[in-house]
């Protein structure tokens, strides 16, 4: 079953002249997270604002759960969390007051609130943190606040905008490990991100999106065939060369690309470990010490190049 | 009722501030202490009243109804900064009452003044007002203050909904109030100002509220009453209507404002 369906949503701003969204379709297996991948100003976040009922969409339509997004706002948002790209709390309470206040306001009762609020502290790493302001909070902290607040009731959509946006690498890296966490429990997820690996990490499926349309679609494997497939790269001392160059030659059957400054040989393979297996061997009959033998997948970034004809860029975003 | 409870979680938001940032409290009463003591001592020594104790007890009113005058900014910069922030965005994706918001964030500001009332009376007290008029109704004279502040927090509710930038709210908000302070009957007599503005400054709803207040703390010799004049004769009237007016006009209109912030 299909958790999030959206047809031909279109959204423009400033008269018509701005196409944030130019006919967009989506949809999210239930169980499944979907990265919605594209640089600023693609409309990734116009998508989200839609689908949680917070912008109408000029044409088009979808549901989210089975409900009419449109029709039926009220009870779209009884069942779906929002983490936006900003850290969508008060500043000025602490924590927990930001918890119970949002607990309060999905008609927990204040006594459940409580329950709640701790339970999401304590599975955050926040029980301490609670205590204070949230604006002595570090960023990381934040968003992992901002998150546990859309998880209050336990929603059966969850969609995360840009939920690593501005966060140091190792606030990233936390913020990644609670997601995982997260997607565990079966939540379905609609994430957006501008970064390639994250939807890499975290997503079963990746939408990339330009310009307000999805130009491809598919797991982050299929993407990356489709760009080409893996290269075999190996690393070798100066005298080895010429050897090399033909042992590589032998197993790709293409002529293989030199990097002098590197002293790496590179071509493209199609036999994946097997094409590895070969050349360690050929390396060990032919007494050739290798530096560096590895297979490189393309990364999400050329799949971004060849997909857009251009680079995954930050351009102006555009509300 | 949740659009009742709903509110209420949204009031009590307002009124922890107080609690997690006593600095509010202080920043909103030490401008309007600053002015009673430079009314008092700077410039009330050379206006003579002809008011029995002085110029204080007609000082203060003005002080009153220009401190409740600021929950316009307060409101108007709190909900241009819950927009900022994206807090409106969370609230909006809620399942909640669509103005609990609003609602809840007005009567919070206007509940908030309660307490700057109360630390403005005393001090108030301090430098030597006294009201002559009995506790009943300098208690109707606080409500009626309380109720002015209600309505303008909705002209704040409008400001600070559609401004883009968190800048632009102050100085409009200054722009709005600081002209509706002092064109009036506040701090001067009205009939020293050239005839324009001492029309103006008669029908000004801040006059009119601080002649209101004036009369119901028992002072008869109203600053910058021109005979005959409706709003200066009738000010308790005039002012109940303006407070209705404004309410009519902008509950609406902020409501509005902010379900549409959608689009």
């Amino acid at each position: 079953m299909k958790s999030i369906i959206a047809e031909q949503l279109v959204k423009t701003y400033d008269k018509g002249k701005i196409r944030a969204l130019d006919g967009l379709n989506l949809d999210v297996e239930e169980g499944t997270v979907l990265g919605v991948l594209g640089p600023n100003g693609a409309g990734k976040t116009t998508v989200v604002r839609i689908l949680s009922t917070l912008l109408r969409p000029d044409s088009g339509a979808a549901t989210v759960a089975g409900i009419d997004v449109i029709k039926n706002p009220e009870k779209v948002r009884e069942v779906i969390g929002l983490s936006g790209q900003y850290a969508a709390v008060d500043e000025i309470l602490t924590g927990y007051d930001n918890l119970v206040m949002f607990g309060e306001l999905y008609h927990l009762g204040k006594k459940n609130a409580i329950i709640r609020a701790n339970e999401l502290l304590e599975r955050f790493s926040l029980t301490d943190a609670g205590k204070r302001p949230i604006k002595t909070y570090s960023g990381g902290m934040r968003r992992r606040l901002d998150l546990a607040a859309s998880l209050i009731v336990k929603p059966k959509v969850l969609f995360l905008d840009e939920p690593t946006t501005g966060l140091d690498p190792r606030g990233r890296q936390e913020m990644w490990g609670v997601i995982q966490e997260l997607v565990k429990g079966g939540v379905t997820l609609l994430l957006t991100t501008q970064y390639l690996e994250e939807a890499d990490q975290l997503a079963d499926e990746i939408a990339v999106i330009d310009t307000g349309k999805v130009i491809a679609r598919g797991t982050s494997d299929t993407l990356k065939k489709q760009v080409g497939g893996e290269r075999l790269e190996v690393v070798v001392e100066a005298a080895h060369v010429a050897k090399t160059l033909e042992i590589v030659e032998a197993i790709s059957g293409i002529k293989p690309s030199f990097d002098e400054g590197l002293r790496q040989i590179s071509a493209p393979v199609s036999t994946g470990s097997q094409a590895l297996f070969e050349v360690l061997k050929a390396f060990d009959s032919a007494g050739i010490h290798a530096l560096d033998v590895g297979l490189k997948r393309p990364s999400l970034d050329d799949v971004f190049l060849s997909l857009t004809g251009h680079a995954a860029e930050i351009k102006e975003e555009s509300k | 009722m949740s659009v009742l409870s709903d509110t209420a979680v949204i009031t009590q938001r307002q009124l922890r501030l107080l609690t997690r940032v006593p600095e509010v409290l202080i920043f909103s009463t030490i401008q309007p202490v600053m002015f009673v003591l430079l009314f008092r001592y700077v410039f009330g020594g050379s206006i003579n009243t002809g008011q029995p104790g002085g110029y204080v007890q007609l000082l203060m009113p003005g002080i009153f109804v220009q401190t409740v005058a600021f929950t316009l900014a307060g409101t108007a910069s709190g909900l241009a900064e819950d927009m900022k922030k994206g807090l409106i965005d969370r609230f909006r994706s809620l399942p909640i009452s669509q103005s609990a918001l609003v609602v809840g964030r007005t009567l919070g500001d206007s509940l908030l003044n309660i307490v700057v009332l109360l630390v403005m009376g005393i001090a108030g007290y301090v430098v030597g007002w006294r009201p002559s008029s009995g506790a009943g109704n300098v208690a109707l004279g606080f409500l009626f203050l309380l109720f002015f502040g209600y309505a303008l927090s909705w002209v704040g509710a409008l400001v600070g909904l559609s401004a883009s930038d968190a800048r632009v709210v102050q100085n409009v908000s200054f722009i709005v109030t600081f002209p509706l302070t002092f064109l009036s009957n506040a701090f001067a007599p009205t009939t020293g100002m050239p005839r324009a503005l001492q029309y103006f400054a008669e029908w000004n709803p801040v006059s009119t509220m601080v002649a209101a207040c004036r009369q119901l703390f028992g002072l008869q010799n109203q600053f910058g009453a021109t005979a005959g004049s409706f709003p200066s004769e009738h000010p308790l009237t005039t002012s109940f209507f303006y407070i209705i007016v404004i309410m009519v006009i902008f509950i609406p209109l902020s409501l509005r404002k902010y379900r549409n912030s959608a689009n």
